[in-house]
C-alpha cells in the first residue's frame, strides 16, 4: 500500500501503544448497551478496565481523535485517524467512550461556539466528564421541527426559558442539555430559533422517562418551569439557531444511519444463522428461502459500507454528492431494521423469549423492537426522501 | 485502495463521456437496428475506440495496449452504458483480451493482442452452454486426434460470435460434465471446417452466435493455457466481463434514472408537473441511493481487480448482482414513470430497460452471484 514513512511510523507507534494499554476486557465483543461507556457526572463505570481505558485514550486526546488538541483531542490528520480506527478494528479495541456530545454538540461548536465556549465544553465531552442530551423534538414539533414552541425571553443577563421537550435521549442520565429555543416569536418559524446551552441541575428543569415498546425508557419528556440560563450560553447569533440545528442533524443522521453497519466484534448474520439454523453438505444454509433474504441483505450491507467509505474517500478528495446525510440515514436505518428483523427470524422462538433469569434475555425482541425507532429519530425516512427530492434532484414544489 | 478517481482516470472518463455522446448515441443503436445492419455494429466506430486507445485499455503496453487497467475500462463502459454503444468492447477487448493476457504464451500473446487492441481483430469466447449462466458446465468434448484434438458440442450464446474472426471455446478434456478440473481453451478459427456459426439477434439489438463444432480439428499449439486448466482463465476474463458488466448497468442506471428526473420535471397533468407528486419523488429518491450504491461497489470490485486483491471475486459478485438490481430497477421505474410514451418504440427509454434486462443476465444475475457470494462466506 501507499502509505507514506510517516504514516507507517504513526501506525507502528499507535500499534505498540494500543497493545501495551487497551485491557484485556476492552478487547471483548460489545454485547449489548450495558457494555458502552458513555461517561458524565452520574455515570459508575461497569469495570475498573472500562474507567483505565476511557483515561488512557482520554488522556492522549484519542477520545476525539480529529478534535485540536486545545479542546481536549488528539489533533491527528484524516490520515491518521483512519489508522487508529483500523488499528483498534485490529484488536477489537471497544470505544473508549460514546456520547452524543462527540457526535453531535462538539461538531457545532467547533463550527459555531466561541473560544470561551469550546475551552469550556469540549475538554469535559473529551474526557467524559459531562454527558449531554439534545433538546429538539416537542410534542407539537416533531417532523415540522422548526415549529418548536419551547421560549426563551432575554431578562438582563439571562434567558428564560419555559416549554416542553419531548425523545429527549437519556435526558435522565445527562448532565446538559444543547436545546433549539424560540427567541424571536414574531419572526418566521425558522428565523426564531435560538441554540442554548445548560445545566440539566438548574432551578425548574424537570424530566420524566417515556416507556417504549421495547420496555426501554431511553427518551425522555422534559419540561422547562422558568429556567434561568446565562446569556453566555447562547451559540452562534440569536435568531440562527435553525442553520447548527441543521448541521447538528446532518451529523445525528449519518451516526443513526451508520449505526450497527459494520460494528466491530460483532457476528455477522450469516454466522448467527449458520449457529442457529446449520448448513446441509453442500455448505450452503438449510433453510433455502431464508439463506436467500440474507444473501439480499447482506450485499445491500456490503454496497452501503462501500458507499461509506467512498464518501469519505471523496470527501477527502474535495468531491461529493449532496444530501449525503439524508441519504445515509435514510438507507442504513432501512438496512437495520431489516437487519433485525432477519436476526428474529434467524432466532425463531428462541428470539421470542421477553424476560428471563439472565439480564440479556430478552435482548433480540427488545433490540428489534428499538430499531423501529431508526427510522423516525432524525427525522423520518419519508424526510429524508423529501429532503432527496428538493435539494439533489430539484424537484418542482419538494 | 482509496475508492476515488485518480488524475489519470479522470481523463479517461472525460473523454470516454466525450467520445461516446458524440460519436455513438443511443440514434445509431435505432439505426443499426432499423436497417438490420449485416455487422450489427459499426466497424468506423470501433476503428476510432482503437484510436483513442479504448480497445487496447486492458492490453499490457508491451503487446500494444494502454494498459490502463480495469478501472479505466470500467468508466469507458459505463459511458457505453449512458450511450447504449454498440460495439465488441465486452467480448473482445475485455473477455477474449483478459484471457489470452491470462492464460496465453507469449507467442500467442504477441499474435494476437496487438490486433485486438488496433481492432483488426475481433476475439469471442465461447465459453455459456446453460441459457442460465453455470459456467463449470461444459460438455463439449475435446478428444485427442492427431497432434492436436478434435472438438464437438455446441455454445448457444457467444457474444459477438457472428462477427468473430476467432474463437475462444472452453471444452472439456477430462471430467464429469460439471468439474471445474478437467476444462481446456482452444483458439478456434471460426472458418475451419465443422464449425457454424448462426447468428441471434437478441433483445437489446446487440448479437450473439450459436456456435456449433463438429469434430473440429485444433492444433496443440492452439491450446490457451494449461491442459484441463482452463476454468481459472475462464473465470478471471468472466469477472473482468462482470465487473465491466457492472459499470455498463451503472451507466444504464444513471442514464435512464437522469432521463426521467428530467421527464418529471417537464410533462403536466392534473395542471402540475408531475415531479410535484410525492408519490413520485420518494420513489426517485429512492433510485437516487440506490445507483450511489451500485457506483460504490462497481468502483470497489474494478479497484480490486487492479490491485490484485485476493477478494476480487467477492468484490465482482457482490458489483454484478447489485448493480444487475438496481439497473432492472431503475429502468423499469424509468418506463413506468414515462408513463404510455415510455412503451413507445419511439422513445429511447425502453431501449433501457431492454438492455438492463440482457446484461443482468448475461455471465450471472443476482441469483448466481449471491449464491456465489453466500459459498464464499462459507454459509
Amino acid at each position: 500500500m501507499d502509505e507514506t514513512p510517516e504514516l507507517a511510523a504513526f501506525r507502528a507507534e499507535t500499534r505498540a501503544w494500543l497493545e501495551a494499554n487497551c485491557p484485556e476486557e476492552m478487547r471483548q465483543p460489545v454485547t449489548g448497551d450495558s457494555d458502552v461507556c458513555w461517561g458524565g457526572r452520574k455515570w459508575k463505570f461497569k469495570s475498573e478496565a472500562q474507567k483505565l481505558w476511557l483515561d488512557r485514550m482520554a488522556a492522549r486526546g484519542w477520545t476525539v481523535p480529529e478534535w485540536p488538541k486545545a479542546y481536549g483531542g488528539g489533533g491527528l490528520s484524516k490520515d491518521e485517524a483512519k489508522i487508529l480506527a483500523a488499528e483498534m478494528r485490529r484488536i477489537k479495541a471497544r470505544p473508549p467512550l460514546s456520547s452524543f456530545g462527540i457526535w453531535m454538540l462538539g461538531p457545532a461548536l467547533l463550527k459555531y461556539g466561541n473560544e470561551a465556549q469550546k475551552l469550556e465544553h469540549l475538554p469535559r465531552i473529551a474526557r467524559g466528564e459531562v454527558r449531554w442530551c439534545q433538546g429538539y423534538s416537542e410534542p407539537g414539533a416533531g417532523s415540522d421541527l422548526a415549529a418548536l414552541r419551547t421560549s426563551a425571553i432575554l431578562d438582563g443577563d439571562e434567558f428564560v426559558v419555559n416549554g416542553q421537550k419531548v425523545w429527549t435521549s437519556y435526558a435522565d442520565r445527562a448532565d446538559w442539555i444543547f436545546c433549539l429555543v424560540r427567541t424571536d416569536p414574531a419572526a418566521p418559524k425558522h428565523l426564531g430559533i435560538s441554540f442554548l446551552l445548560f445545566d440539566m441541575e438548574s432551578p425548574g428543569v424537570t424530566t420524566s422517562p417515556i416507556k417504549l415498546i421495547s420496555g426501554y425508557s431511553p427518551f425522555c419528556q422534559t419540561f422547562f418551569d422558568n429556567v434561568r440560563v446565562p446569556k453566555a450560553n447562547l451559540v452562534g447569533e440569536p435568531g440562527k439557531g435553525w442553520d447548527i440545528a441543521k448541521y447538528l442533524l446532518t451529523h445525528e443522521r449519518e451516526m443513526i444511519g451508520g449505526m450497527d453497519m459494520g460494528s466491530t466484534g460483532r457476528d455477522s448474520m450469516h454466522q448467527m444463522a449458520k449457529k442457529a439454523i446449520g448448513t446441509s453438505k453442500s455448505g450452503k444454509l438449510k433453510d433455502g428461502l431464508l439463506r436467500a433474504d440474507i444473501v439480499r441483505h447482506e450485499i445491500n450491507a456490503y454496497a452501503f459500507g462501500l458507499t461509506m467509505e467512498r464518501v469519505k474517500d471523496e470527501a477527502k478528495a474535495g468531491q461529493g454528492v449532496g444530501a449525503l446525510s439524508s441519504m445515509l440515514k435514510y438507507y442504513g436505518t432501512e438496512l437495520n431494521k431489516e437487519r433485525q428483523e432477519l436476526l428474529m427470524s434467524i432466532g425463531g422462538s428462541d428470539s421470542l423469549t421477553w424476560e428471563g433469569e439472565d439480564k440479556r434475555d430478552g435482548d433480540p425482541a427488545r433490540t428489534w423492537l428499538r430499531s423501529r425507532a431508526n427510522s423516525i429519530e432524525g427525522g423520518t425516512s419519508e424526510v429524508q426522501l423529501n429532503i432527496i427530492a428538493k435539494r439533489v434532484l430539484q424537484l418542482p414544489g419538494a | 485502495m482509496a475508492l476515488v478517481l485518480n488524475d489519470e482516470q479522470r481523463m479517461v472518463k472525460d473523454s470516454a463521456d466525450g467520445f461516446f455522446a458524440e460519436h455513438a448515441p443511443v440514434s445509431q443503436l435505432r439505426k443499426l437496428r432499423d436497417s438490420k445492419d449485416p455487422d450489427g455494429f459499426d466497424r468506423g466506430l470501433w476503428a476510432k475506440m482503437a484510436e483513442m486507445g479504448f480497445a487496447g485499455v486492458a492490453i499490457p503496453e508491451q503487446f500494444g495496449g494502454a494498459g490502463l487497467g480495469m478501472v479505466a475500462a470500467g468508466l469507458i463502459q459505463e459511458a457505453i452504458g449512458r450511450n447504449l454503444t454498440i460495439s465488441p468492447f465486452l467480448s473482445s477487448a475485455i473477455l477474449s483480451a483478459t484471457a489470452i493476457a491470462r492464460g496465453g504464451t507469449e507467442e500467442q500473446k504477441a499474435a494476437l493482442l496487438p490486433k485486438m487492441a488496433s481492432a483488426e481483430l475481433i476475439v469471442a469466447l465461447a465459453a455459456d452452454e446453460a441459457a442460465r449462466h453455470q459456467p463449470n458446465q461444459v460438455a463439449t468434448k475435446a478428444e485427442a486426434s492427431g497432434n492436436g484434438f478434435k472438438l464437438t458440442g455446441a455454445k448457444p450464446f457467444v457474444l459477438d460470435g457472428h462477427v468473430a474472426d476467432k474463437l475462444i471455446v472452453a471444452a472439456r478434456t477430462s471430467g464429469a460434465d460439471t468439474d471445474v478440473a478437467g476444462i481446456t481453451l482452444f483458439l478456434v478459427d471460426p472458418k475451419a471446417a465443422g464449425v457454424s456459426v448462426k447468428r441471434r439477434w437478441m433483445v437489446d439489438s446487440r448479437n450473439a452466435a450459436e456456435v456449433t463444432l463438429d469434430g473440429v480439428q485444433v492444433d496443440g499449439a492452439d491450446m490457451l493455457g494449461g491442459l484441463g486448466e482452463g476454468f481459472a482463465i475462464l473465470e478471471a476474463a468472466l469477472d473482468a466481463g462482470r465487473a465491466c458488466l457492472a459499470a455498463e448497468m451503472l451507466g444504464v442506471s444513471a442514464q435512464s434514472f437522469d432521463v426521467t428526473v428530467d421527464y418529471l420535471k417537464q410533462r403536466e397533468q392534473f395542471g402540475v408537473k408531475i415531479g410535484s407528486f410525492q408519490a413520485l419523488q420518494h420513489r426517485a429518491a429512492h433510485l437516487f441511493c440506490e445507483v450511489e450504491l451500485a457506483r460504490s461497489v462497481t468502483l470497489k470490485a474494478l479497484t480490486a481487480l487492479d490491485a490484485g486483491d485476493e477478494r476480487a471475486p467477492f468484490f465482482v459478485a457482490l458489483a454484478k448482482a447489485k448493480a444487475g438490481d438496481v439497473c432492472k430497477l431503475a429502468t423499469n421505474e424509468a418506463v413506468q414513470m414515462h408513463g404510455g410514451i415510455g412503451m413507445t418504440d419511439e422513445y429511447d427509454i425502453g431501449f433501457y430497460m431492454k438492455r438492463a434486462r440482457a446484461a443482468a443476465e448475461t455471465f450471472g444475475d443476482g441469483a448466481f452471484h449471491g449464491d456465489r457470494l453466500a459459498l464464499m462466506l462459507n454459509y
